[in-house]
């Protein structure tokens, strides 16, 4: 089954084209990773699949529906890049909201506090907390709301690698386990290695899809920055 | 519409300002202050007083919760949360309620305090009905807030909002009656008072103290100030953009 399935998506903003045809399709149940320098459209892709993004042309089905139907807004779970969070709340008020407002229960409020390694300092404002804590507060808010998709915008930045290594595995379990559609955006190419499909963005277009053998398998590199590479140089020859 | 996002957002909004005790000091105390400072400054015609205070305790209401609004939703606006939150289920209407049901209440415990402060400490005479005073001091409030929401759509910083009190809310104060009774300015100032909701808070407020009763007259104020913050509340939520450039 296919949760999000992109054609020919452009994206025009004042003058300039931010997303020059995208075709996409994620399949339902994994962990997706969406790749790319900063600057190439991550975050655009993303805020057109949540219906917060005009788009120029193209036809954008987030779980069957054209994307932004106000059905979906209880079915798709977002983490935006900047800490969209209330900094004169503690983490716990920020997720209590998010989970009231999905009819969420205290467990899940629980639950989503420990996925991001918050329960500890749940209890503290986040306008106190560190940069890496704090950004933790809106992945736990888009996790309280046990979406059927998640669309995350780089949410292991700035992290602690034993941090990062948990939240993959617990990206991983949430599709294997409970058949949650992961879209992850990340402009570090190491984190790719832990996406079961890739889809590599650059200025605007989407280079390169596939899963992370089968793009090491083109390319004959194993390092997957140089599988990068490669991939931009061939797309650049072949344009 | 739903009244359960509608409380829950109330709820947060007033657990934000909770942890704020210097914001919710000067709202509750400040009214009281310059209260004062208008019956000392009349201190040898309590006429004036007499006539002023009633105004008073309507335009800080007025101000305070125009201030209040504008700043929370340019604060919404730029930090990205508003955005996020409309990606969840809540509905516009929830959001705009929530902030108006939340900023009421403040507003009420602002009018009360300062209604006690005015009649019990500084002399004012009593209005003809004190339920009745409070709720016209309730809708101005409301009114502060529904242009403040309107206001947040034009400021992109929460410095910008600050600067169009001078232009929304100054000239309301200088022509609802406060300085001078409407009818003994020039009179196409008298004309221009009409458009502006503020006169109408004023007249009320100034009825309930004069006259008696409640007249006919005090309640077409209170629903001429109540029907525009209504419109503009809806006219406000609709600049909560879903979707942008």
């Amino acid at each position: 089954m296919v949760a999000i399935s992109v054609h020919n998506l452009i994206v025009r903003r004042s003058g300039t084209t931010v997303l020059d045809g995208i075709d996409l399709a994620v399949a339902a149940g994994t962990v997706t990773g969406l790749l790319g320098p900063s600057g190439s459209g991550k975050t655009t892709l993303l805020r057109t699949l949540v219906g917060l993004q005009r788009i120029s042309a193209g036809s954008v089905l987030v779980l069957g529906r054209p994307a932004g139907q106000p059905r979906l807004r209880a079915e798709v779970g977002y983490m935006t890049q900047g800490p969209s969070v209330y900094g004169d709340l503690s983490a716990l008020g920020n997720v209590r909201y998010h989970a009231a407002l999905h009819r969420s229960g205290a467990a899940a409020v629980t639950s989503a506090l420990e996925s991001v390694g918050l329960a500890p300092i749940a209890q503290r404002l986040v306008s106190t907390m560190s940069g890496g804590e704090r950004s933790r507060v809106p992945l736990a808010c888009a996790l309280v709301a046990r979406p059927r998709l998640l669309l995350l915008d780089e949410p292991t930045v700035g992290l602690d690698p034993v941090l990062r290594r948990d939240l993959w595995e617990l990206f991983r379990a949430l599709a294997h386990d409970e058949g949650v559609t992961l879209l992850v955006s990340s402009h570090v190419m190491d984190e790719a290695g832990r996406c079961q499909e890739l889809a590599l963005l650059r200025a605007g277009r989407v280079v390169a899809c596939g899963t992370p053998d089968a793009l090491r398998a083109t390319t004959g590199a194993s390092a997957m920055e140089d599988v990068f590479l490669q991939l931009i140089e061939r797309s650049e020859v072949t344009a | 519409m739903s009244v359960r996002l509608t409380l829950t957002t109330a709820g947060r909004v007033l657990n934000q300002l909770r942890r704020d005790h210097r914001t919710l000091a000067l709202i509750l105390v400040m009214p009281c202050v310059l209260l004062w400072l208008f019956a000392e400054m009349f201190d040898a015609s309590p006429q004036v007083f007499q006539r002023v205070g009633p105004i008073l305790l309507g335009v800080f209401p007025f101000v305070v919760m125009f201030l209040v609004t504008s700043v929370a939703m340019v604060r919404e606006r730029t930090s990205g949360t508003l955005e996020r939150l409309l990606t969840t289920p809540i509905g516009k209407a929830d959001l705009v309620l929530g902030y108006g049901l939340a900023f009421g209440g403040l507003a009420l415990v602002q009018a009360a305090v300062a209604s006690a402060v005015a009649l019990g400490l500084l002399g004012l005479q009593a209005p003809a009905s004190v339920p009745v005073f409070v709720l016209l001091a309730v809708a101005t409030a409301m009114l502060g807030s529904a242009l403040g929401l309107g206001v947040s759509a034009l400021a992109t910083t929460e410095f910008q909002a600050v600067q169009f009190m001078p232009a929304v809310v100054v000239p309301q104060i200088l022509l609802c009656g406060l300085f001078t009774p409407t009818d003994r300015m020039a009179g196409w100032l008298d004309a221009l008072s009409t458009v502006m909701p503020l006169r109408y808070a004023a007249q009320g407020m100034t009825e309930l103290i004069g006259a008696g009763s409640v007249t006919s007259a005090v309640w077409t104020d209170l629903a001429v100030v109540a029907a525009i913050a209504v419109a503009a509340l809806a006219l406000g939520a609709t600049t909560l953009r879903r979707r942008t450039a």
